[in-house]
């Protein structure tokens, strides 16, 4: 790789992984500024969860008595896995240097990594609550990864390739593809296992502190102080690396190449794009509830049933 | 026209179609099901109506036309008038196969359904019969609907499925469905809807329900 082009894809690279990290709790503060309004009430304002992580971060630690390595690991590996994945999803450019890790199974395995850490951490606890959240999480994970594997594979089997970048990059060049009966599939498909995946309404309510229905709300219990605050801000970047690898999958429009002059126009569109996502998907929990856990696998297994029609379809129409 | 819409727009249309008899399975609300059949009925139309524009026939718009008078709209508002409103009968409680395993194997039977039409497929490919299987998978899905749901609804809702399924098929493998033939089917497919609707408002007034099973009980 010659000079420049190295310079710009290192500059992307930083870019995407700033934006992400610095935009992610601002993300969630715009979901629940959108869903306040809605619901009539004021809300604590966009900033709030930057907020509550500097409070969070100024405070030290606690463990609780008889834990490990695990518990004291995995706000660490989760913020990790999060870094890794903002760096490598072609989320603002198709020519990041770490292109090659950008493979789907790559991205899903990075993705699961985090959810078992976590959940590890969750029974390291000892805790009644910690081992339940972390059973139902697993539980979900089994019928979320498949979907996500699936559904992307739908994608990728008229590109030739798992390559993320390389997928984004064929749905540049033919935009009458995202309207395609396999695309549309895998786009619901991935929707649901994205709000699955990150714990929103329908199937885990963020907003709740109720002991019987939460899921990751119960694995973190026990954190406090800075653990407390790395985990809630993995977190918030992984549903932001999520909405953005859904916006990049089926609105490529505005992804910058390998130069370094569309990177500002790039982060702007991402912005916009993930921003009116998550506005969206606020404004749409206000009109649902949480779904039974018993109903949750009927959710997934609708989702995985999709997602092997988009394969089915882009084997079969093609 | 262009060619680039026309096999695009055929494939929306097929997405759609499978896409509503797979929902009839998710849901069990008895009056979404409904919902899902009055736009699967106006997919069909949009198939149907679709392959009118492209062979420049003016029958089969009409025929279009009136298939989507018949299956979105006339169908579906004789089902929702037999449903009633006791909120008892309202869900589709205890299928004898539950939602995620009923799930499970319309996927497999839409796999089933495009390997066994895959020769017919082969023998002439083009836009309209490339999209067969999706007709076929919504016959086999239409007919597992009406042997693993109680309710008498959900039955003729899996029956109208397994209809709508056998029509599409027939629209995309020949050349053609004579008007006459299609009429007939259309006056049958009216009777049997409203023969059942009387049937399951007789069953409700007799029983206080309109489980079907409770009939085979009263037999033993």
């Amino acid at each position: 790789m010659s000079g420049p082009a190295q310079v710009a894809a290192v500059a992307a690279t930083a870019a995407q992984v700033v934006v992400v990290a610095a935009g992610a709790p601002l993300l969630v503060g715009v979901m629940r500024q959108v869903r306040a309004r809605l619901e009539g009430r004021a809300g604590a304002g966009v900033g709030q969860p930057w907020r509550d992580l500097r409070k969070l971060l100024r405070r030290q630690p606690a463990t609780p008595a008889g834990t490990g390595w695990a518990f004291r690991l995995a706000p660490l590996l989760l913020m990790g896995t999060s870094l890794v994945l903002a760096a490598v999803v072609p989320l603002i450019s198709t020519g990041l240097p770490a292109d090659p890790a950008a493979d789907l199974f790559a991205v899903v395995g990075l993705l699961t990594l985090g959810t078992v850490v976590l959940a590890l951490a969750a029974i390291d606890t000892g805790t009644a609550f910690g081992g339940m959240g972390a059973s139902r999480e697993i539980t979900i994970l089994a019928l979320v990864e498949p979907t996500i594997l699936v559904a992307v594979l739908a994608l990728s089997a008229r590109v030739g390739s798992t390559n993320l970048a390389a997928v984004v990059t064929a749905t540049l060049h033919d935009p009458l593809q995202v309207v395609s009966p396999a695309s549309l599939l895998a786009a619901a498909a991935l929707g649901i296992v994205v709000v699955a995946e990150t714990g929103r309404l329908p199937v885990d309510n963020p907003a709740t502190h109720l002991e019987l229905t939460m899921i990751h709300e119960a694995m973190v219990l026990e954190y406090a102080g800075t653990d407390l605050a790395l985990v809630e801000w993995a977190s918030s970047m992984r549903l932001t690396v999520l909405l953005g690898l859904l916006t990049s999958l089926f609105l490529p429009w505005g992804i910058a190449g390998a130069g370094l002059a569309a990177l500002p126009l790039a982060v702007l569109v991402l912005l916009v794009k993930v921003a009116l996502l998550g506005a969206g998907l606020g404004a749409a929990e206000v009109f649902i509830a949480k779904l039974r856990l018993f109903r949750v696998p009927e959710l997934l297994a609708g989702s995985f049933v999709l997602a092997l029609l988009a394969v089915a379809s882009s084997f079969f129409l093609a | 026209m262009t060619q680039t819409p026309y096999p695009l727009a055929m494939d929306l249309a097929a997405g759609l179609f499978l896409l509503s008899a797979i929902g009839v399975l998710w849901r069990q609300q008895l009056s979404a099901m409904i919902r899902l059949l009055g736009l699967q009925g106006a997919a069909l139309a949009g198939i149907v109506a679709i392959l009118g524009v492209h062979q420049h026939s003016l029958e089969l718009i009409l025929v279009a036309v009136g298939v989507g008078v018949l299956r979105a709209a006339a169908l579906p508002w004789l089902a929702r008038r037999a449903l009633g409103d006791s909120p008892a009968e309202a869900r589709e409680t205890r299928p004898v196969v539950n939602v995620a395993t009923s799930l499970l194997a319309a996927a497999a039977l839409t796999l089933l359904a495009y390997a066994v039409t895959r020769p017919l497929v082969a023998l002439a490919p083009s836009p309209a019969t490339t999209i067969l299987p999706a007709a076929v998978a919504v016959v086999l899905i239409g007919f597992f609907t009406l042997v693993t749901r109680r309710r008498a609804l959900s039955q003729v809702v899996g029956f109208l499925l397994l209809d709508n399924g056998i029509t599409a098929t027939a629209f995309l493998a020949t050349a053609g469905v004579p008007l006459i033939v299609e009429l007939g089917v259309s006056f049958d497919l009216l009777l049997v809807v409203l023969v059942l609707q009387v049937l399951t408002t007789r069953l409700r007034t007799a029983f206080g329900s309109s489980d079907l099973d409770e009939l085979r009980e009263l037999h033993d």
